[in-house]
């Protein structure tokens, strides 16, 4: 059943800070292979001209997926997660994550499609640090696949 | 963001250096503790099997978390990214053998933009399929 349109635009309370780590970040640069040293390194990190240690790119993404967790398993939205496949991902960054940041995110419903039976949900998530400051925006496109025989 | 690419040195059509990453069922059992998706598409083949994929796939989020690795060594820093989005087209898919998965990506500057920023297109393959789509960086060039 297709998702209802009037969540388009629906804002979820925003989440209790993730604090991150900076062993974190290093066993996320590992599990990637990504031997850059202003993953591990302050004193690299700060000759490129940040304060600590620097979180790879894509690291914020499992920050954010969480959080929209409750977007997903709204039971007023009514997704069938079983069915979900990760459509597209996207990043616009302040600047980068770094270790000690203490990161909300606020989650809202950017676009509900319906193509072929597919129910396509768009969720914004907008990464704050505990002083305010906008750190990253992240989109993230769930397709769910139309249920057999629907 | 100190990048070591200056922006008058780049010009639409640069090339970066290509890279080839390769990933085994280790590297994702590896990567799905580092992230916490611990999805059984990703490690059990019997249920990735059953879910009708021909064989355990990597987690898309380890695909671009590696694609942008040419990107983040061209220009020194990876805080020198501004934007970054894929599509996810098609899995990769791991074999459980001596061999695994390789991911094959180039890129190239496909945009001179306003404040020392480019716009960086991605290619991704793997077994001669393109695995992300819409694959696009912008960076901030010293």
């Amino acid at each position: 059943m297709a998702l209802d349109q009037s969540f388009v635009g629906r804002t979820y309370p925003p989440t209790e800070p993730y604090e991150v780590g900076r062993e974190k970040i290093r066993e996320f640069a590992e599990a990637v292979g990504d031997a850059h040293p202003a993953y591990t390194d302050a004193e690299a990190a700060k000759a490129l001209g940040h304060p600590d240690v620097i979180a790879p790119p894509t690291f914020v993404f499992s920050v954010t997926f969480r959080a929209a967790g409750q977007v997903i398993a709204d039971p007023q939205l009514g997704l069938d997660y079983s069915r979900v496949v990760h459509g597209d991902q996207k990043f616009a960054y302040s600047r980068p994550v770094r270790a000690g940041d203490r990161l909300s995110v606020t989650s809202s419903i950017e676009a509900i499609k319906s193509m072929a039976g597919n129910d396509i949900l768009d969720i914004r998530g907008e990464v704050h640090d505990e002083a305010g400051e906008h750190v990253v925006t992240t989109w993230i496109k769930l397709v769910a696949r139309a249920a057999e025989g629907a | 963001m100190t990048a070591k690419i200056a922006y008058s040195d780049v010009e639409v059509g640069t090339e970066l250096p290509a890279q080839s990453f390769p990933v085994d069922r280790a590297t994702l059992v590896r990567y799905a503790g580092a992230s916490g998706d611990f999805n059984p598409i990703h490690w059990n083949e019997s249920f990735a099997k059953e879910v009708g994929l021909p064989d355990v796939i990597a987690h898309g989020m380890f695909t671009m978390a590696e694609a942008i690795r040419v990107v983040t060594d061209w220009t020194g820093d990876p805080g020198s990214v501004v934007e970054y989005g894929v599509r996810f087209t098609k899995p990769v898919v791991v074999p459980d053998d001596d061999k695994g998965a390789l991911i094959e990506v180039s890129a190239k500057v496909a945009a001179k933009l306003d404040d020392n920023t480019v716009r960086v297109d991605l290619t991704a393959t793997s077994a001669g399929q393109k695995v992300l789509g819409m694959s696009r960086a912008v960076v901030r060039l010293a």
